[in-house]
């Protein structure tokens, strides 16, 4: 089975007359729109190297981070990405605001429409809830994050991550080793992964998997396994998962400890990759569990290069729905 | 004042014929039945204070009833009240509707019995058959005042929206009913395994990041009580069957001689879990070709007029559902319209109150099954008609000289949008919005008096 076609249908989508309108998911992407928003976040890269890094790009426009949970790497690095191009910035966490006193997502988003706001960068712990800001605003919505469901800007910075370490995307097997099946992460990247070409093989205890065909229903290509040892010879990129501690409590897990000796990220298991293979995280990590303090600080590890080109992906995210003609 | 329909095909379900002919109503009854065309200079049709209704090309059929519908009065009028539920059953062709108790109060006292029965009086476009709460303020715990209920008019008992959790209190109920001759109407579902939910658990809902209401929460409720109906001998009918394998445990236990029974929903036959993709379904037929398929494309991913409890299952369940309607182990159509207002569903997906609007579009729905030969049109009309009368314990819908007069004229090419200024009910929750339908209810009859025409 090959990777769905992309609906024809869907009036939000890039097409070769129509812009995109928001970046919801990478199920939307074609291979090279995805290669595009790379290409140009070189050049954001660039930008963001200089002396003085700002250019005119958004100057006169509004963003709005509009954040329903906690996030840091993710709602500072749009901060930073939106100053960097000039545009102004508006910042709302649930805690604190009208939320509080039961103001509904539409209600919120039509708000922030009225002050002035022309992209809107939301996370939210509900899946799918950027689908139903995008049907209420007149601008363009960036999901930073909804529920288990997507975390597009995280895919793309991870490939872009990849292509900048290993120089190419297409026949690279990436090995995601975690929590897959409650991860928003885990399913942008399998989208973005498999467009682009390459070997997707997710690995957890199977309680965090789920039905093996249910997920090659949903994402077909996709490769499962439960033996994390017998994968790392052959894998290029290692790229760990959060473990939330509630689905220990939740009885998903036996315990913490004999997660970290079957899939935990490990000195030794890095031991077993090839030489080239890096190492990956989109944190926050827990270290000790999930991923070891020597894995995660090792010569293979690019999980600080992956929070410093978030910043250049999600430039070239505001970028391609500013309106403004290709780079 | 009579009334004569003339010249259409009369459908009895009784006798599983259809044949051209005419019916006249007096005073809410049948008082004669013309088999055959009947003459343009007919002395009947002259006769002085008749109304004749021309019903050629067209099928005449007992009135539909619907036995799981939410009217939501008393307490939730803003979603629903009697009388634009039943405006919205007559509509819909439907003459008979029997409501459940999940309203605020819940129907556990007679005064909630008696302020349905005279509503329903007052509205007069259906007749109302309250199911009762089968526990107090359908809270799971202490039974309801069941014996008082039923000799006030509720023909079951269910805790409908949710199922009575503790096994315990629920082989009471069973026993309890048992004495009173009517059914429990089970919501069969394990809470603890649908926690959470916001879709069929699937390829859909690993794609959309959607937890599941895995199928076995199903199956588990209803193999549950199905083991208690067994065990105290009493009589369960399974509400809303969504699954293939909820369909094989009520087979099985039929084929033992359980008193068991079970319904099917249109929405559970004609859509599926692949309906909250919207236009991200690549692979659907984005093709609305009337009285033959519908458009899946047309609204966004995450719709939540697709949230419906049970959840929309897999096109190999709804046909596993289908098949079950077919070979009897589900004995009947009901819609289960359960209208919410745009407050309710105008939110994130899975935080959406759950229930779909179906009353006005079931029998264009089911006929689009029909016209695909999955189902013979009198087939279809015995699930809607005479099927569950006869779960009612009625003998016959039949329109015979002597029936009361609730009749219900088909006009099966009528093609129509379903469109939410046009729809009775207040509920405009349903996925079917702006598509085309082929098939509707023209006129509709309720003791003899014209509650809906076209």
């Amino acid at each position: 089975m090959s990777l769905p076609l992309i609906a024809p249908h869907n009036p939000w989508m890039a097409t070769a007359t129509r812009k995109r309108r928001h970046v919801l998911d990478l199920d939307d992407f074609r291979e090279q729109e995805i290669i595009d928003v790379l290409d140009s976040a070189v050049s954001m890269k660039e930008i963001l190297g200089r002396s003085v890094p700002q250019v005119p790009i958004l100057r006169g426009k509004t963003v709005a981070n509009i954040f329903y949970e906690e996030s840091t790497r993710t709602r500072l690095s749009f901060e930073l990405a939106a100053r960097t191009l000039s545009a102004s910035v508006m910042n709302m966490t649930a805690k604190g605001s009208s939320v509080e006193k039961g103001e509904s997502l539409i209600d919120t988003i039509r708000t922030i429409q009225a002050l002035g706001a022309d992209i809107i960068v939301m996370r939210h712990g509900e899946s799918g809830a950027p689908y139903l800001a995008a049907q209420h605003f007149r601008g363009s919505i960036i999901n930073a994050g909804d529920g288990r469901h997507a975390h597009p800007s995280q895919a793309l910075l991870d490939l872009f991550t990849i292509r900048e370490h290993l120089g190419q995307l297409k026949g690279l097997h990436v090995v995601i080793a975690g929590d897959v099946l409650h991860s928003r992460v885990a399913r942008s990247d399998i989208w973005g992964m498999l467009r682009c070409g390459m070997q997707v093989t997710i690995c957890a205890p199977s309680t965090l998997i789920g039905d093996v065909q249910m997920w090659q229903a949903s994402h077909p290509g996709l490769k499962i396994s439960y033996d994390l040892d017998t994968l790392l010879p052959h894998t290029d990129v290692l790229m760990g998962l959060r473990l939330q501690k509630e689905r220990m409590q939740a009885g998903l897990l036996p315990a913490l400890r004999e997660y970290s000796t079957y899939f935990g990220i490990s000195a030794e298991r890095l031991e077993q990759l090839p030489k080239h293979a890096i190492v990956m995280h989109p944190g926050p990590m827990n270290e000790g569990v999930e991923i070891m303090p020597e894995a995660a600080d090792s010569p293979r590890s690019v999980i600080e290069t992956q929070v410093t080109n978030g910043v250049a992906i999600r430039m070239a995210l505001l970028y391609r729905l500013s309106g403004e003609t290709q780079a | 004042m009579k009334t004569l329909i003339t010249n259409g095909i009369i459908i009895d379900p009784d006798t599983r014929q259809m044949g051209v002919g005419s019916v006249l109503v007096e005073n809410g009854t049948i008082t004669a039945r013309f088999d055959g065309q009947l003459p343009a200079d007919a002395s009947v049709r002259t006769a002085p204070g008749t109304t004749v209704i021309d019903a050629s090309h067209k099928l005449i059929s007992p009135g539909l009833i619907d036995l799981h519908v939410h009217l939501r009065e008393p307490g939730e009028e803003h979603k629903e009240t009697i009388a634009t539920g039943t405006r919205a059953a007559a509509a819909g062709g439907f003459t008979v509707v029997a409501c459940m108790p999940n309203t605020r109060p819940a129907i556990d006292s007679v005064a909630t019995i008696q302020h349905i029965a005279q509503a329903a009086a007052r509205a007069n476009n259906a007749e109302v058959l309250p199911i009762a709460a089968a526990t107090v303020g359908r809270s799971g715990k202490e039974l309801s005042p069941m014996r008082e209920l039923v000799e006030a008019g509720a023909i079951g008992f269910s805790d409908d929206g949710t199922p009575v959790s503790d096994p315990a209190v629920m082989r009471n109920v069973f026993e309890y009913i048992k004495m009173l001759g009517v059914p429990y109407f089970g919501h069969c579902e394990d809470m603890v395994l649908s926690k959470g939910w916001g879709m069929h658990e699937g390829a859909v809902s690993n794609r959309l990041g959607l937890p599941g209401y895995p199928s076995a929460a199903e199956e588990v409720g209803i193999a549950r009580d199905i083991a208690l109906a067994e065990l105290t001998n009493s009589r369960l009918h399974v509400c809303h069957v969504s699954t293939a394998g909820g369909v094989a445990l009520i087979r099985a236990a039929k084929e033992r001689g359980v008193k068991v029974s079970g319904e099917a929903c249109p929405h559970h036959i004609v859509l599926s879990d692949r309906w909250v993709l919207g236009w991200l379904d690549d692979q659907a037929k984005a093709e609305n070709e009337p009285g033959i398929s519908l458009n899946a494309t047309t609204r966004p991913p995450y719709d939540t007029s697709t949230r419906v409890s049970p959840p929309l299952r897999t096109e190999a369940d709804a046909e596993a559902v289908l098949q079950g309607l077919l070979d009897g182990t589900l004995d009947f159509v009901a819609t289960d319209h359960a209208p919410h207002s745009r407050v309710d569903k105008e939110v994130e997906y899975r935080l959406a109150m759950a229930g779909i609007t179906g009353i006005e579009t079931a029998l264009a729905s089911m006929l689009m099954l029909v016209n695909r030969g999955q189902m013979s049109l009198i087939d279809l009309i015995v699930k809607m008609t005479d099927e569950p009368a006869k779960f009612l314990g009625r003998t016959s819908t039949t329109l015979r000289v002597g029936a009361r007069a609730d009749i219900t004229v088909i006009d099966p090419q009528m093609v129509w949008t379903v469109e939410a200024d046009k729809l009775f009910s207040k509920g405009k929750n349903t996925p079917l919005l702006g598509q085309k339908m082929r098939g509707k209810a023209v006129l509709t009859m309720y003791k003899g008096h014209i509650t809906h025409q076209e």
